[in-house]
This record gives C-alpha cells, structure tokens and sequence, in this order.
C-alpha cells in the first residue's frame, strides 16, 4: 500500500494534486483502489460542472460494490480523463497517475491530511 | 463448457414421428407466414434428455446441498407446495374468466392475504408485485400517493441506514425521493442519534429491515418508530428478513405503516430459475384504499375483485406470480401458526450454533447472538495471508457447499454472510463448519489452492472483471 507524498488526501480517501495556476487533479488513493477491488467502470460528472468540498464527483463501479466519490476540494470541472474511462483497469495498477478530473478556481479545504497525517489514519 | 443444444441438432431428426395426414392440407395464409426458417434444433429425443439432464447436474440448488447465501434465505422448498401448485384448478384457469368460474383461486389470494397480514400485523395486502424490490416500488408507490393526497409535498427524504439492503435507496429514487443515508451503531443497529437529527418536516419515511442485514435485531425498534412518527414520517418494513421473527414478533406491532415480503425466502417458493419470486406488500388501514387494483374480498362467502378508492394503478399484470401464492399458501397451511413460529425459532438457533462454532477462526465483528444469520469479517485473514472473502467463497464451492454472500453488508469489510436457514440438520451445520474452518487453514497452508479455486466445478474461475468490462454477449 503506497501514500504519495506531494499529494493531500481527504477521509474519504480522495487525493488532490495542486498543479498550479488554481488549478488541481482529483483521483482516489491506492488504498481506495484496494479496498474496492478490480474496478469495472467509472462513471464521473461533466466539464462544466461546479462542485463543493464534499460533493459528488462521480462512483466507481467495482467487482465488490459501487462507490461514491467526493471531492476533497471545491472548483469547476475542467477536464475528465477519458483515458480512464476507456480503461478503468488503469485505476487499480496506477492510482496516483490515474487522476479522475481537474478543477480550477479552486477552493482551499484546511481538513485535507499530507501524506504523513494520511498514512498514520489508514494505518488506525 | 457444454455444447448448446443448437450444436447438436442435425436436420430432419425428431423426437416424435407424426402419424400420416388423413384429412385434406389446409395452408396458413400467407400474410401469416414466416420468411425465414425457425431456426430450431433438430434432435432426438435421447439426445434431448441427455442435453438437459447433464446440464442439471451441473446445476447447483438448495436440493443438492448446503446453501448459506446470507440475506437471501435459501430455504428449502418443500415438494407438497409443488403438488399443490399443479393442481388443474390453479393451472388450467385464465385471467379474464369471470369472477364466478375462478372463485376457488379468488379464495386461495383471499385467505394468503389473510395469512399474511394475520403473520405481519398487517390489515390490507397485495399479491400483485413481482419480488421484493418490486414490493418496496409498489409501497413507496402508495405512501407518495398519501403524502400527495394530505398536500405533504414537501415530504421528499427517505431515511435510509448504511447497512439496507442495496435495493430500499434505489426503490427510493425510483418513486423519486432524495435518500437520506444514516450510520450504524459499533454493535450494527440504528444509530438513534443520528436518526433523530435526519427527521424532520422533510422525512417522508424509514426504510428499515428487522432483523437488520447484520443479523441484529433493533432493540431499539419502540425508540425508531417514535422518532420517525412523532416527525410526521411513516415506517416501511423490509421483509427480507422476517424468516427470523415470523410467528413471533410483527411489523404491524412494532408500528410498521407498510411492508413488503419475499414469498420466495420465507414462504418457501423457489428463488431457482428465476422464482418466479412474489413481493406481496401489505399496509395499515390508512394506507388500503392506495393499494394496486384489484384487491379480492370476500362478501357472504363470494369472492370478487374490488379497485381500491385511490388505487395507484396495477403493478403487475393481472393478479401477480399466482402459483407462487398458491405454494406460499400451501407452506403456510402445512406448518400451521405453532410450526411457522418453529421455522422461525430453528432459524434463528442454527445460525447462532453455526456462529459459536466458528467462533474463533472466523472474526466475528459484532458481539452477541445473532438472529436469522450473522456476518463474518475476513479483513484479518487478508492481512496476514492475501487470501480475500471472495478466495475463501471460491475454495468452500470445493469444499461441497454453495458460498456465503460475498462483501455484503459494506459496512463490514471482507465481509462473508451465512444464513443457513431451519431446516438444516446439526450434522449438515457440522459439516459447513467444518469446510469453513478447513478452508482458513487452507489460506494459511497452501493459499495458491484458494486462488485457483474452484477446481471440481464445469466452470472454474472465470475473470469476473473481464466479464464485466468487456461482456461477450453473443457467441
């Protein structure tokens, strides 16, 4: 199980990656993918959409269940990747490189934990 | 994998010969007739037997072995209700025969209904829906329709716990209410909490299935029902789990509005082959005259079918899956009310002695007897091992017996649900735990053995997310 360190994560188990320019991408931490199991499909909101911290962005579709995810930071929806969506597989081999959707304007969310903080709470 | 019964056919063979033509040939007009060919098999009649007989023993069912599907009460069917349902009177009917030349089928919906509103504390029911999640359409259905008729439109929420059954928040959003999910306590029951902080002048009701899908019963069922009502919410009942308190405790008195039931678990009709299930939704007085049309009463020892006031409509065709209720009726005469509270008690003591016995080797996350069925957690096992719920499921098929439920409910993690339901010998209940232990001492001796299981089945492991990513639907 791996935490990557450049990254904030929520409770929830959604990473955040700030890229700049107020903009930042949104994916689900490889804890997440284990838990879940071999992801089947990905289904995520529109370009355009604007979300809240805690808002629905989507649910993953695994062997196991469905589960939602929520945003770990507020913002409009940029871009989904696609990529994923044709191959959601990736999500289980690359969890950090497979982002789900980018957001600008983003919001600043103060209860995201760094890696440290992240580690410790899934080890609980 | 077989091969189909198309790749065997071979044109001309039949299983019959059809004596000659003895009367002149008249030819269906031809606006009538086919273009092309039926494509249908062409075989004999010992190939045809063979075919579907090896088929079936490939076939696992409650009547080859130990069924534990937690959730689902796998019960098993006795074969009087079959007798019963093959009776001329019952099979040899139509739908549309008037109400005089049927009143012998009338009576037999007419007193199930009876039956089951006398089991659930009810007062008025439907035969008509499908199955169960059809059932909680069709009464979520009728509490909109009350709502809409008392101008409480703004009653929108329904109340939800975590650990439901899948199907209560998609009914719920079916009949177009917003669901409102609320945890669940350490010891797997509601959360008065935080039920008393989701009700308000927006709760249009609780979904709620007692005992609960952790097994537990909620103690706390007095406290719920006045939360909820008090707020100005109904209650709705799940009967999903009702094998566990039937003859014993009702929906009706703990101050349930309306219920749905699975004929298919705890009245023993058959899940097999597609059930046909029935989902029969029974309600309190205030809530009849929403029922779906037709409901049957009787009057003077005549039956006849009557619309509801403000019926919702039909929700099936004609009067439901009618033989089920035929069988349901049969498995409820043949007990009789002391033996209905007896299958329910037998329930309940076989999955507690199957629990204790795996007590120990299994983790089981919450304290205390179980009811009807009890939930085992294997994130430990995972941990040391690797070997998953779903690995352990895989090896018990080579064990001899049909798998747990997998990962259900969600709030145990690496969850495994075992129900074995009443009428289980304690040397079946021996044997099970037996291949469940075996099979934990398999994840720690030779674990590749799990992961390549099964290997006694036609079948062994298919890639079940290739199957879902990438479906082949047609060969």
């Amino acid at each position: 199980m791996s935490v990557q360190k450049d990254l904030f994560y929520a409770q929830s188990h959604e990473w955040v990656k700030y890229i700049g320019g107020g903009k930042a991408l949104v994916g689900v931490s490889d804890h997440a993918q284990e838990e879940m199991g071999d992801v089947a499909f990905i289904n995520l909101c529109e370009v355009g959409d604007v979300v809240d911290v805690g808002g629905g962005i989507g649910d993953i579709e695994s062997i196991k269940a469905v589960s939602d995810i929520y945003s770990p930071v507020g913002g409009t929806v940029t871009k989904i990747n696609d990529e994923l969506l044709d191959d959601p597989s990736a999500l289980n081999s690359d969890p950090y490189g497979s982002w789900l959707i980018e957001l600008e304007n983003v919001s600043e969310n103060s209860k995201l934990m760094d890696a440290a903080a992240y580690e410790a709470f899934i080890a609980e | 994998m077989s091969e189909l019964i198309f790749d065997k056919s071979k044109a001309g063979r039949r299983c019959a010969v059809i004596p000659c033509r003895d009367v002149a040939a008249v030819c269906v007009p031809e606006r009538y007739r086919r273009e092309v060919k039926a494509e249908l098999p062409e075989v004999s009649e010992i190939d045809l037997v063979r075919h579907y007989t090896n088929l079936s023993r490939k076939s696992y069912g409650v009547d080859n072995g130990f069924y534990p599907l937690g959730s689902c009460t796998m019960k098993y069917n006795p074969k009087i209700n079959e007798d019963a349902a093959e009776l001329k009177g019952f099979t040899d009917i139509h739908p549309l025969q008037p109400e005089s030349a049927v009143q012998g089928c009338l009576e037999v919906m007419h007193t199930l209904s009876e039956y089951l509103c006398e089991i659930t504390g009810m007062e008025a029911m439907t035969l008509q829906p499908a199955a169960g999640a059809h059932g909680e359409f069709t009464a979520l259905s009728m509490i909109k329709a009350y709502l809409l008729d008392r101008g409480e439109t703004s009653r929108t929420k329904l109340i939800v716990p975590d650990s439901a059954h899948g199907t209560n928040p998609a009914s719920a959003n079916m009949c177009g209410f917003t669901v409102v999910n609320i945890p669940s306590t350490a010891d797997g029951i509601v959360d008065i909490d935080a039920l008393k902080n989701a009700v308000g002048g927006d709760t249009a009701a609780l979904m709620l299935t007692n005992p609960n899908t952790v097994g537990k019963f909620e103690k706390n069922i007095e406290i719920i029902e006045k939360t909820v009502h008090d707020a100005g919410g109904l209650l709705y009942y799940d009967g999903a789990n009702l094998n566990a308190v039937m003859g014993v405790a009702r929906p009706g008195d703990m101050g349930f509005d309306a219920v749905h039931l699975n004929l298919h678990k705890t009245f023993a009709t058959p899940h097999g082959g597609g059930g046909p299930g029935s989902g029969p939704v029974g309600c309190k007085a205030f809530l009849a005259k929403y029922l779906p049309n037709p409901v049957v009463k009787s009057e003077n020892g005549i039956f006849s079918f009557e619309r509801p006031e403000k019926s919702i409509g039909m929700s099936k065709s004609f009067f439901g899956n009618f033989l089920v209720c035929v069988k349901a009726l049969a498995y409820i005469m043949t007990l009789g009310a002391e033996g209905i509270r007896e299958a329910a008690e037998n329930a309940v003591l076989n999955a507690n002695y199957l629990q204790e016995s795996l007590r120990g080797t299994y983790d089981i996350p919450f304290d205390g007897p179980c009811m009807h069925e009890f939930v085992v957690s294997l994130e430990r096992l995972k941990r040391d091992t690797g070997i998953t719920a779903s690995d352990i499921a895989k090896g018990l098929i080579d064990r001899g017996m049909h798998p747990p439920t997998m990962y259900f409910p969600l709030v145990v993690h690496e969850a495994l649900m075992l129900e074995p339901t009443e009428t289980e010998s304690r040397e079946t209940l021996d044997s099970a735990a037996a291949a469940l232990k075996d099979a934990i001492a398999a994840a720690y001796d030779n674990p590749q053995s799990l992961r390549d299981a099964p290997v006694s089945t036609p079948v062994g492991r298919p890639d079940e997310t290739a199957a879902v990513r990438n479906p082949v639907l047609k060969a």
